[in-house]
């Protein structure tokens, strides 16, 4: 089976210079790949460093060691140390990403929001409009708030806009940070389908879960991210 | 060309001195090799105030000969005070024949109008300009216009025709109307009337252009292409009249509105009026005209 | 989207006498990419704007553009024409003050035709149309086509001299803080439709800020400046979210929170 993503030997560390460039370790040794039509979770406690992993496999933080092999394309190239046009093309076309909080655009509706993605892929924007209003359907979100900018939106409401923006697209890598945190169990089922049926269709999944249920129901398998603590190897 | 006299208050033929009128010359001649370019020349202080035809009294000077006859006119006419006073000073100073017949004369300066017969080869038109620069209507810098020039950018010159039809429904500029000179330069043809752009296209006569108070001197030579600028769904026409001159009957001429009393009465009549003179001597009438008229065509004698 | 750039810098540097305005500049920009150039008064963004858009000439450095018939010209050795006919055609410059780029004392109409009448447009039905349709992609009422921007607000303004640069469909442009001086509102509603116009038009764009909410809304790369040279550079989020160069975390750190 196809291994669309090897992550080897990353660490991350932070520099505050503005506090006497004290260096905050935050991961190392972070080893671990995802193959095609699975879901891995990330496990371990607050602070062991799972959004930071997320992120730089995002392109989001940078990387201070290690590699992040991609396959991008035709071709296999190495996000840590990928170009800034580069990092761009894998999240247009390869790794898609679902944040925590969505960060609203002034002015954009909510359907414009959830169809951007496709549209930036070169997707035609009636189509793109299309798929986004099955998703937001899907998604329980009430058809009257398509049309509004999602910045007064709650937090749930926010969270399934963020949701279906992120599996609107077919990126073969999808990245997910906590997208069931302020969901009612009606939509966490939602979301669990959804990730069912991006694994039957091959996307090599990575998520960060705290809500136990969803990552019984989703997960193949999990990464524990405490035997990346950098502390460990610093020591 | 000397001034002959040993009486010390005499004044050097044609008023400048020669080094004056070859500095002037130069400037024409530039003028004449680039048409339409406007050349900086060192303008000298009349004995007349900026606004009187102080660009045009230098040319004039520069270029006249005791063997010239000079007409001069003011918005047409030759009996203005600005014209008989220009007139009367080249009388004195050049000792030139002077002429209100433009077919007899060799060199004619101009305020504001060019004759209605057509000029010949050989005839000189000296035009009084008073703002030399097209483009200064839209920018004020002089750096940046003489820029503008040299690299040929002129889209500014159609904003002003674009407002004009915005806020008119056509182009209502009606004098000083800017056109393109052979093709390049952009130029203003002083406050003519816009009537009298087709005139300069391809004229026979020289056509000369003297700023005294902006010191820029410019040329059309012979048979120039004189194009007025205009949109392709807004082309350039000249004024049109809805009557005949109603004294001389004339039609396709410009006409001025004469006020006859204090209660509305008006008529239009030649500007030009040595045109209209002419053709009252002809025998043509329009419908004001008095039964009997005066014979035109006087020639002065130099004195 | 061409696999080469639009425009490639390298160690652009402009010295007034002995004082750095900027040094050792080099970067690629992509059709269709947005830069930010962030940094506080002074550390050399609008020096390296004014000399990238060649109103200034650099000290050294080249700079090289890819024209639209694929020929690369070193744009300091173009000929003064040449720069400004690219100025009106190709390239955009949007001022911080509108009143900059912006002809006060004629319509709104011509400001936008202007542009199309300097390539030689001579058609006044053609170019008033064009102008309805641009005031209308900037959010100007038609029914404002021939006031003069001095009865514009502030954020009228802006939008119509947006519209003015963009008319001839340029491929690259300049924008100088923007949305400075404009009530946070109007910004957004500014910042908006640049956004979108941006996107729709696949312009690449290099635009001078402060505003770090500014870049992050319009760019997708960013170069933080200070003393005349580039600290720290990269995509916007990553040079926002983990900043890495001291002063980079002191102006991330230095944003107020709403």
């Amino acid at each position: 089976m196809a291994t669309p993503l090897v992550v080897s030997d990353v660490a991350k560390s932070f520099t505050m210079h503005l506090r006497d460039g004290v260096t905050l370790p935050v991961v190392a040794g972070v080893s671990f790949s995802i193959r095609a039509g699975e879901c891995a979770v990330l496990g371990g406690p607050s602070g062991a460093g799972k959004s930071s992993i997320l992120k730089m496999l995002y392109g989001n933080y940078a990387v201070d060691e290690g590699q992040i092999i991609v396959q991008h394309g035709d071709g296999l190239i190495d996000l840590a140390s990928a170009s800034p046009r580069t990092v761009l093309s894998v999240r247009r076309h390869t790794i898609g990403y679902v944040s925590q909080f969505l960060r609203t655009v002034p002015r954009v509706s909510a359907l414009d929001v959830v169809a951007e993605p496709l549209v930036e892929r070169g997707g035609d924007r009636e189509t793109a409009r299309a798929k986004a209003r099955s998703l937001l359907a899907q998604l329980n979100l009430p058809e009257k708030l398509w049309a509004l900018p999602p910045a007064t939106f709650s937090g749930g409401e926010q969270q399934r806009v963020n949701i279906a923006r992120g599996f609107i697209t077919e990126h073969p890598i999808l990245l997910l940070d906590e997208p069931t945190a302020s969901l009612d169990a009606r939509n966490r089922d939602v979301v669990v389908e959804l990730i069912a049926a991006k694994k039957a269709a091959g996307v090599a999944l990575l998520g960060i879960f705290h809500d136990l249920d969803v990552r019984d129901a989703v997960a193949d398998r999990v990464i524990d991210v405490t035997a990346f603590a950098a502390g460990k190897i610093a020591a | 060309m000397n001034a002959q006299s040993t009486d010390i208050a005499t004044y050097n033929f044609a008023y400048l001195d020669e080094q004056t009128k070859r500095m002037i010359r130069r400037a024409i001649l530039k003028g004449i090799a680039i048409p339409g370019y406007q050349v900086p020349f060192a303008s000298r202080e009349m004995p007349m105030p900026y606004g009187w035809g102080t660009g045009g009294v230098q040319v004039t000077a520069s270029i006249i000969g005791p063997d010239d006859v000079l007409k001069v006119i003011d918005q047409g006419a030759d009996d203005t005070t600005n014209a008989v006073s220009i007139r009367a000073f080249f009388k004195k100073v050049a000792k030139v024949d002077v002429t209100t017949e433009t077919a007899k004369a060799t060199i004619i300066q101009t305020r504001h109008r060019i004759p209605e017969q057509p000029l010949t080869a050989g005839q000189v038109l000296v035009f009084q300009v008073p703002i030399p620069e097209p483009l200064r209507f839209l920018e004020p810098r002089e750096t940046e216009t003489r820029k503008m020039h040299a690299l040929e950018e002129y889209g500014l010159m159609h904003v002003k025709l674009y407002e004009d039809i915005a806020k008119h429904g056509r182009i209502a500029t009606t004098y000083a109307y800017p056109v393109k000179v052979e093709g390049r330069y952009v130029m203003d043809p002083s406050p003519t009337p816009k009537f009298d752009n087709p005139k300069m296209h391809r004229s026979p006569a020289l056509q000369l252009f003297g700023a005294g108070r902006e010191k820029r001197i410019y040329a059309v030579p012979p048979f120039t292409e004189v194009v007025s600028l205009d949109f392709e769904d807004h082309p350039f026409e000249v004024q049109t009249f809805d009557q005949p001159c109603a004294l001389c009957g004339a039609e396709n001429v410009y006409l001025d509105e004469v006020i006859l009393d204090d209660h509305g009465g008006h008529m239009f009549v030649c500007s030009d009026t040595d045109h209209c003179e002419k053709r009252r001597a002809d025998g043509h009438h329009g419908h004001l005209a008095p039964e009997t008229h005066s014979a035109s065509g006087k020639m002065e004698p130099a004195e | 989207m061409t696999d080469e750039p639009l425009l490639r810098v390298s160690a652009l540097s402009k010295f007034y006498g002995s004082r750095v305005g900027c040094e050792n500049v080099t970067f690629d920009l992509w059709p269709g990419e947005v830069l930010a150039v962030v940094g506080e008064s002074g550390s050399g963004k609008t020096t390296l704007l004014n000399c990238l858009s060649t109103r200034l000439l650099p000290s050294s450095g080249t700079a090289s553009y890819r024209m639209r018939d694929g020929q690369w010209r070193e744009l300091y050795r173009m000929s003064e024409a040449e720069r400004r006919f690219l100025m009106r055609t190709d390239w955009g410059f949007v001022h911080q003050n509108p009143a900059d780029g912006l002809r006060m004392t004629v319509s709104a109409g011509a400001n936008v035709g202007e542009r199309l009448m300097a390539v030689g447009d001579r058609h006044y039905g053609r170019i008033r149309a064009t102008a309805v349709d641009w005031l209308s992609r900037v959010e100007i009422d038609e029914d404002r086509i021939d006031d003069e921007p001095r009865a514009f607000s502030g954020g009228m303004r802006q939008r119509l001299q947006i519209a003015r640069n963009l008319v001839t469909g340029p491929r690259l442009v300049f924008m100088d803080e923007p949305t400075g001086g404009l009530d946070v509102s109007v910004q957004a509603r500014l910042l908006d439709l640049l956004r979108g116009l941006v996107t729709d038009l696949g312009l690449a764009a290099i635009v001078v800020t402060h505003d770090l909410a500014v870049a992050r809304l319009l760019s997708q790369r960013m170069m933080v400046m200070k003393d005349g040279r580039v600290v720290e550079s990269g995509l916007t989020d990553r040079v926002l979210d983990d900043p890495r160069a001291p002063y980079t975390q002191l102006l991330v750190s230095s944003i107020l929170q709403v």
